[in-house]
């Protein structure tokens, strides 16, 4: 286990230095940030003595190595748009992000673990024709028209939660709600299938002929093979929630999260609190990829050594 | 003679897809005495897998169904049981290993909780007791350092001992019968000895029958009393192992002997593998089934299905001709001087 957990930590560091050396090039080398820091009236002395002042002249290794010190110790510089400490303005959000992200991830959890076990249990059934149906359904629904259509339901027509805004739970249901439609619908697929898959094995075939229960053979045996492509899936879709990828939805209900403020960031060309966001988003993607693979240390013996 | 252990009368199983019905056991009847060990020999695709499936009630479903006849089993009918009654015979009173190994114990789970669970459903018995209970039976298969390795999982054994942890699940509550389908065939050749004298061993300690599954006649001469050829969803010829051998009837086995490399022949022949393919049993012949390929078959083998007749005193063939194995002989050399 710890071979495995020493190759599995190796790796996302390799991940955070590859995103710090993206990061620090796109910004430091593609764009001209100082241009974008002076007034436009300012003149070429004026130009060349703030690359000076900023270092943007010294060696691109020097440039790299002071971009790192200054990300490590947490400084990613002032946002320009705030006037304040980049990386605070971003780490402020994230309780809003993670809340409004697990939420529809337990949701949808919730609801496509025993879809897609009751679709796999009666295949071809008009039980299994529904559920898929409604995971398909989840899948291809586009999130800001569920959105707008959950506001004009409950908000508008029924007087029920609320249109915008972030603080309570009743906040939190629609936006919830609307991303877990997707997750929803791709997971229910992936229970299916790989419990459809699962139960046609020699081992199931083995355990029933034992005498175990069909009860016995799906939640004993079936099911802890079959969630390990459940798992990468959920955690996939996880991480596409804490990446940025509900900005749509959460620009629907004005809700705070990383996604509106890299939004904002690009928007205001506030590169400092732009390069924080990003940078953020990766360590979060990094940290959850790195649960998930010691999650299927604990599910999987096989790779464990 | 009182009633037999197991008597298996006239079951059919198909599969239904929605192009084609195959039919993959043809209303087959035999019967298994108490402590008795019978082969079961044939073809891939005879249908040796199904009638064994059938036995346990597990057929895929919903393409696979038993469709006719009666399984006798201790005085019932298990195709009359409900799904609790047969659970409670399966893996008790009826036990069965597979062919493969590998693919059949749960790779997430380790051998201890595998063992543990019959012994706690069928037996009642507490995790503690089941656990030195697993133990034991670890050591009569011969796994060395038994209570080591309850915690270890199904990839940390090899082959062979994977067949043994299977054998032992097997044996774990007392089976009265145990169904073994193929279990050597994934095995090397040393590895293959080892299992059938464990099982040899085994069932004389627990007094059970056994119906042992094999393609290879050559394999079980030494392990079974009787043998059952299967052909095309058939049974074909049934006879005492002794019998089969020295007096087969029916050209199928005579064919499938004559496959079978003799060390103690003179001169060593070549195998002669039986020409041709056995019928598509989704659109089987309407005579014998056997009659496209056999060197002997006459018009009236080709348009009526002969049944299974007692040929001599307790052995059975299912075929038109009551040949010998010197008429067989002659025959052929007729023909072949032809
Ligand atoms: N799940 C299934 N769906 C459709 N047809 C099947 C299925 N399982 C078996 N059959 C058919 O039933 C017939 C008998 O198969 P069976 O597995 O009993 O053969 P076998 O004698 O055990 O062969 P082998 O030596 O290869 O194990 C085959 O012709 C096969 O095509
Ligand atoms: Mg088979």
């Amino acid at each position: 286990m710890s071979a495995y957990l020493a190759r599995r930590l190796f790796y996302s560091i390799a991940v955070v230095v590859g995103v710090s050396v993206a990061v620090f090039l796109i910004t430091h080398q593609l764009g001209d940030p100082v241009r974008m820091l002076l007034p436009l009236e300012a003149s070429e002395e004026q130009y060349q003595a703030a690359r000076q002042q900023l270092g943007f002249n010294d060696p691109i290794l020097v440039q790299f190595a002071r971009f790192s010190v200054d990300a490590v110790r947490g400084d990613f510089g002032d946002s320009l748009w705030m006037d304040a400490p980049a990386l605070p303005l971003v780490l402020e959000r994230l309780p809003a992000t993670f809340l409004l992200a697990g939420t529809s991830i337990i949701i949808a959890l919730v609801l496509a673990v025993p879809l897609g076990i009751i679709a796999a249990l009666k295949p071809r059934s008009l039980l299994d024709h529904v559920a898929s149906l409604t995971a398909l359904l989840g899948l291809s629904i586009a999130d800001f028209w569920l959105g707008l259509m959950l506001i004009f339901i409950f908000p508008v027509s029924l007087g029920l939660f609320y249109t915008s805004g972030y603080g309570t739970w009743e906040h939190l249901v629609l936006p919830a709600v609307t991303l877990a439609a997707r997750p929803l619908g791709r997971i229910s697929q992936i229970v299916r299938s790989s419990v459809l898959d699962e139960l046609d094995k020699n081992y199931v075939t083995a355990a029933r002929a034992r005498g175990l229960s069909e009860q016995a053979t799906l939640l004993g045996h079936a099911l802890r093979n079959a969630a390990i492509p459940i798992v990468t899936l959920t955690g996939f879709e996880l991480t596409r929630l804490l990446a940025g990828f509900t900005v749509v939805v959460e620009a629907v209900f004005g809700w705070p999260g990383v996604g509106l403020l890299a939004v904002d960031a690009i928007e205001r060309q506030d590169l400092p609190l732009l390069q924080a966001d990003v940078f953020v988003v990766a360590m979060i993607v990094v940290v959850i990829n790195l649960l998930i693979d010691l999650l299927y240390g604990a599910l999987d013996p096989r790779i464990r050594y | 003679m009182g009633e037999p252990l197991l008597r298996v009368e006239g079951l059919r199983t198909i599969f239904q897809t929605s192009k084609q019905v195959v039919t993959a056991v043809s209303g087959i009847s035999y019967s298994v005495d108490a402590g008795e060990t019978v082969g079961i020999v044939g073809e891939s695709g005879s249908g040796k897998s199904v009638s064994m499936l059938a036995v346990m009630r597990l057929v895929p479903s919903p393409a696979g169904r038993i469709t006719e006849g009666r399984i006798w089993f201790q005085g019932r009918n298990l195709l009359d049981l409900n799904p609790a009654e047969m659970r409670a015979v399966r893996g008790k009173d009826i036990a069965m290993i597979f062919q493969d190994p590998m693919t059949s114990l749960n790779p997430v789970l380790s051998i201890g909780k595998h063992l543990v669970e019959p012994l706690k459903l069928h037996l009642g018995l507490t995790t503690t007791q089941a656990k030195t209970r697993a133990v034991e039976l670890l050591q009569m298969v011969g796994i060395p350092d038994a209570a080591n390795r309850l915690n270890d999982y199904p990839h940390q054994f090899s082959g062979g001992m994977r067949q043994r942890v299977m054998i032992a699940l097997g044996l774990s509550c007392n089976p009265k019968l145990l169904i073994a389908d193929e279990p050597t065939t994934a095995l090397d050749v040393t590895i293959q000895a080892q299992i059938i004298d464990l099982v040899k061993r085994l069932r004389r300690e627990f007094g059970m029958s056994v119906i042992w599954i094999t393609h290879d006649l050559g394999i079980v001469a030494g392990l079974v009393d009787r043998v059952i050829v299967m052909y095309a969803s058939h049974v074909v010829e049934t006879a005492s192992v002794d019998d089969l051998y020295e007096d087969p009837r029916h050209p199928y086995t005579l064919g499938l002997l004559s496959a079978i490399p003799r060390l103690d022949a003179a001169e060593r022949t070549r195998l002669t593998p039986i020409p041709g393919k056995p019928p598509d049993l989704s659109n089987p012949p309407k005579g014998c089934p056997f009659a496209p390929r056999c060197g002997f078959s006459t018009a009236d083998c080709l348009s009526e299905k002969p049944t299974l007749r007692e040929v001599a005193p307790g052995h059975f063939s299912m075929c038109h001709l009551e040949l010998s194995k010197q008429a067989f002989i002659s025959l052929r050399e007729v023909r072949v001087n032809a």
